[in-house]
């Protein structure tokens, strides 16, 4: 085991785990002011996927793709916004989870009718492929190290965002009261409007960088939903700084333990048993992780309590 | 409008008499429809015990159909190679006798609905939803990377397990089987909802604090909800493992959870047969529009859109025409 090995499945996790923290913050930011746990949020990173496929498709240019991408997301976000979850915000969860559960069918089965079933492909721009030397001579692929890059980059927008501009303040005060900022002159529903477009664009925006190191397919979005369900839970709903911690934290637990669980159980088993049992221990890690987490801290590490 | 008494002997006279007619008209497709519907509807009435009494909404209740699912598959598949199956040192032979199967499934549901409900019950609310989803997908992944049982491809059963007495390969004695067990099992949660127990636990629901108050524990009666919900759910799992001969991880995918939700939404939360008539509308739907056109779920997704917003007392509080959606 190498130390360049090493070096290479950290920045791998790293850039795993900024990519969930891009779809996490928008999850923890709608329900921490809104109060709504939004299923169809794996439909949004789908939609700016599709899109930004379906651009680069017609134009060849990444860049207009991933504009695409975000303008597609924010908008159809905005658009379910008004016309569905704008109804539930008062409902019980349990409304909440199906009527966006209704909303990844009919998402999922549009696109598909739109796309087909075969997968799309979106290629990594030509000034972004390639490997790059890192200092100590490691090779790293250049499009994953701008993905680091761009996620890193977007935390400290969403920072700066929510504690230094008007509207961080407005978001900021919707999770605390939303009924006082109401009374304050502040346009709630327009408020909310803009949040739901946010988060939208960032789960887009994660949907389009990933695409194009991965197949662009209908339910690709899911298991990234989940995966950023466990990044919240572990950093706490509702905290920002928490879902950037949890996903940090989720995204090198996957990679590294999918790599160094068989790896270490094959210093006492025979190898064919340690990478059977490494890798289906590997594949529960983050959730083992995350019940950790729990039993010491239930409402996550950065969660209000009670 | 229609009491609700009448319309759950409606239904249980219809799942009575389709197949009765199909027999006569030799549409065995329209049996194993049927059975199809009635082993969908025991998990969900499982479910319902956590979701519509305990107000404890479990997106991974898959994950105990799929424990009930591999538990059949994994004794049939050692009975089938006649290797038996060697665990802590036990070596313990496969088996095709559904009763052993039933206890299996059950048993090992129920245990692991105790550990998982052990850390679920800790949180509720939203951070309840996310954490079952999450254990949901644990399994699946498990059961995805478990190359011993199949991994991705799954498991198949060549032959029908066997019931003493019966010819469980004739579609109508199994559906028998299955229709039994759903009956028993709605009795079973009929006098759940009156029992002790029940009242506890719709008054945990409400407000947990005030259950503490007058002396009781309210978070082991929502354990005990769980796991009575997953063992039921577990069971329902053996029986559709053995319906299709065929288990995989698909069992444990959060698109089942999600589903198992969507019957008790389309008949009626909290309402005894709600599960049973969401289960019969979804198979139908999924039947009939999935006949006319591949994109069928559109509408199901448009349905259950127009449910949760404007109808939100299901099939069964249309009919008794009262929203009163609980007990």
């Amino acid at each position: 085991m190498s130390i360049l090995l090493i070096v290479e499945q950290v920045l791998n996790g790293l850039q795993f785990g900024v990519m969930l923290f891009l779809m996490a913050a928008g999850l923890t930011l709608i329900f921490g002011v809104m109060g709504l746990i939004n299923l169809a949020h794996g439909s949004l990173y789908m939609v700016g996927a599709f899109a930004a496929a379906a651009v680069a498709g017609l134009t060849g240019s990444f860049l207009l793709a991933l504009m695409a991408a975000l303008a597609a997301a924010a908008l159809v976000g905005a658009l379910v916004e008004m016309v569905v979850i704008r109804r539930l915000y008062r409902s019980a969860h349990l409304d909440q989870v199906l009527a966006t559960f209704a909303l990844i069918l009919i998402f999922s089965e549009g696109t598909r009718w739109l796309f087909g079933s075969f997968p799309l492909y979106l290629d990594i721009p030509e000034a972004l492929s390639g490997p790059v030397t890192l200092p100590g001579g490691i090779q790293y692929p250049l499009y994953r190290l701008t993905l680091i890059a761009v996620g890193l980059i977007v935390a400290l927008g969403l920072w700066w965002l929510i504690e230094r501009t008007r509207i961080g303040i407005q978001i900021r005060a919707g999770k605390n009261d939303r009924e006082m900022i109401a009374a304050l002159g502040v346009d709630i529903s327009k408020l909310y409007t803009v949040i739901f477009a946010l988060g939208a664009a960032l789960a887009g925006l994660a949907g389009a960088l990933v695409g194009a190191i991965q197949s662009v397919q209908v339910g690709m979005g899911e298991p990234v939903l989940i995966l950023a369900f466990v990044v919240i839970v572990i950093g706490g709903i509702g905290s920002i700084k928490g879902a950037f911690i949890g996903a940090i934290l989720v995204g090198l637990t996957d990679t590294l333990g999918g790599i160094f669980l068989p790896a270490l159980f094959k210093l006492f088993m025979d190898p064919s048993t340690a990478s059977q049992s490494g890798s289906a221990l590997a594949s529960m890690l983050i959730y083992i992780l995350m019940s950790l987490v729990l039993i010491w801290r239930p409402t996550g590490l950065f969660g209000v309590r009670g | 409008m229609i009491p609700e008494r009448w319309i759950n002997w409606a239904v249980l006279a219809a799942l009575i008499a389709v197949p009765l007619w199909a027999l006569l008209a030799d549409a065995p497709f329209t049996i194993t429809l049927t059975t199809r519907v009635v082993i969908l509807a025991i998990a969900a009435v499982g479910l319902n015990i956590a979701l519509g009494i305990g107000g404890l909404v479990s997106l991974g209740h898959a994950v105990f159909f799929g424990i009930g699912g591999y538990a059949m598959g994994i004794l049939a598949s050692h009975a089938q190679t006649y290797v038996p199956l060697e665990l802590f040192g036990m070596s313990i032979e496969g088996t095709k006798s559904m009763p052993i199967i039933w206890l299996t499934a059950t048993l090992l549901s129920a245990l692991i609905a105790y550990l998982i409900g052990l850390l679920v019950l800790r949180t509720s609310g939203v951070y309840f939803i996310m954490i079952t989803l999450a254990f949901g997908q644990m399994f699946y992944y498990f059961a995805i990377s478990w190359a011993a049982y199949g991994g991705e491809d799954g498991l198949s059963i060549y032959v029908r397990n066997e019931f003493p007495g019966l010819n469980t390969l004739v579609p109508i004695q199994f559906y028998g089987l299955c229709l039994s067990i759903l009956v028993c099992v709605l009795f079973l949660k009929a006098r759940l909802v009156a029992s002790p127990f029940g009242l506890v636990l719709n008054a945990a629901r409400q407000s947990s604090v005030r259950v503490e108050t007058v002396g009781l524990n309210p978070a082991r009666i929502k354990l005990l909800a769980f796991v009575i919900s997953g063992a039921i759910t577990g069971l329902a799992g053996a029986l559709f493992a053995d319906l299709n001969r065929f288990v995989s991880p698909q069992m444990f995918s959060w698109q089942l959870s999600g589903e198992l939700i969507v019957f008790i939404i389309i008949g009626g939360v909290g309402r005894l047969m709600g599960p049973v008539i969401g289960a019969a509308v979804f198979v139908l739907l999924e039947h009939w529009l999935g006949g006319l056109t591949e994109f069928w779920q559109i509408c199901l997704g448009a349905i259950l859109l127009g449910i949760v917003l404007f109808a939100r007392g299901g099939v069964v509080g249309l009919l008794t025409g009262k929203e009163g959606a609980h007990v």
